[in-house]
């Protein structure tokens, strides 16, 4: 059975699973806490603004508050000074509660690996984090990105049946961006990255 | 005025106790035990042809080369430096003030050298005082509450300084 069956037909009768119907209510109404550190706070700013547009996929809704928010966006730089807020703030949101660690910086450390003193390598070392998102700072499209991974680990959420914690496939694709050709399956994948590290090898003369 | 009118003034009126001075640098300075510190910084911001009314800077240096083996051509014995940069609006003209200190007070390591704190006569010398005292690890004696400002304050070390040591963790988060 298909997820919804029947829309849009004369007997305007829908048939779906409760949790499916809970699920996509709540990846279409992921509100994100109101929650920046550093310069990739601008771009997700931009990404919330009427350019990009967050709110097109429900997630426009900053609160001001952890304890109404699903998800944490950490935009930019912690140190270990905030990390204990960042966990704090992390306790503070209800369950189910989702992590998208935006940037360099709160992927692995970013620019300050070797010489920040008093910068988190990453901010996994903190929280638990569901998607990353590379760039310095991401674009907006790259965060809308991550939160379209984050949706799709909501959709496979089974907490009524299977309960938590949830079992995610990761990476979990599901065709909103397409892949070049030779990436498309595991086989073709793994025979594209064997070939490029044969060609970075150097040749021995 | 210029940095060439300046420190004649200076020379007059303290004569020995300006311990040294370079005009050729790009900001020219003069350099002041500091015991006299604080005497010299009144009279610049005083004296009537002087009136250097705005602090605009204040840094801590550590003149240190790690690597045992570049020390003897770094061209400089391990020391500390404190660099005040003046600024009149009353005659618009700026002024650099320097003090050496040794890296430790008495040669022993974990003590911090000592300099007589200007907020008395600057306000604006507290928080810059703080930063140099959490980062450079330079004790202001009369500063009115000097804390860490950056840092936490249960930080350990000052890390600005060239022998400084990471920390593998903070907090049970792993540092390096």
């Amino acid at each position: 059975m298909g997820w919804l069956e029947g829309f849009g037909k004369e007997e305007n009768v829908i048939t779906t699973t409760l949790e499916q119907a809970v699920n996509w209510a709540r990846e279409s109404s992921m509100w994100p806490m109101t929650f920046g550190l550093a310069c990739c706070a601008i771009e997700m700013m931009a990404t919330g603004a009427s350019r990009f547009d967050m709110d097109r996929f429900g997630a426009g809704a900053f609160r001001a508050t952890p304890r109404q928010a699903d998800l944490m966006i950490v935009a930019g730089t912690v140190n270990f000074k905030m990390a204990s807020r960042v966990r704090r703030l992390y306790n503070q949101m209800p369950d189910p509660k989702f992590v998208i660690a935006m940037g360099a910086c709160t992927c692995g450390g970013g620019p300050y690996y070797k010489y920040g003193y008093n910068v988190v390598k990453g901010v996994d070392l903190v929280v638990p984090v569901d998607v990353y998102v590379p760039g310095c700072p991401p674009r907006p499209e790259a965060l809308l990105e991550g939160l379209m991974r984050i949706q799709d680990k909501v959709r496979a959420m089974k907490d009524l049946t299977r309960g938590q914690p949830l079992e995610v496939p990761i990476p979990c694709r599901t065709g909103y961006t397409m892949l070049p050709d030779e990436l498309s399956t595991h086989e073709k994948a793994n025979a594209f990255v064997k070939k490029t590290k044969e060609q970075a090898t150097p040749a021995k003369a | 005025m210029k940095a060439a009118e300046i420190i004649p003034i200076l020379e007059e009126k303290f004569g020995d106790r300006i311990r040294g001075k370079n005009l050729e640098a790009i900001d020219p300075f003069v350099v002041v035990a500091p015991s006299d510190l604080l005497e010299v910084a009144r009279f610049l911001r005083d004296d009537s042809r002087l009136r250097f009314d705005i602090l605009n800077c204040i840094s801590g240096v550590d003149y240190l080369e790690p690597d045992p083996k570049k020390a003897p051509k770094a061209g400089f014995e391990p020391h500390m430096e404190v660099v005040y940069h003046l600024q009149s609006f009353t005659h618009r003209h700026r002024f650099v003030l320097k003090v050496i200190l040794p890296r430790w007070k008495d040669d022993k390591p974990g003590e911090l050298p000592e300099v007589p704190s200007v907020t008395s006569l600057w306000r604006a010398a507290d928080w810059h005082e703080r930063e140099v005292y959490d980062l450079s690890g330079v004790w202001f004696t009369g500063h009115p509450n000097l804390t860490r400002i950056l840092l936490s304050e249960d930080w350990v070390g000052h890390p600005l300084r060239k022998d400084y040591e990471f920390p593998l963790e903070y907090h049970g988060i792993r540092g390096r």
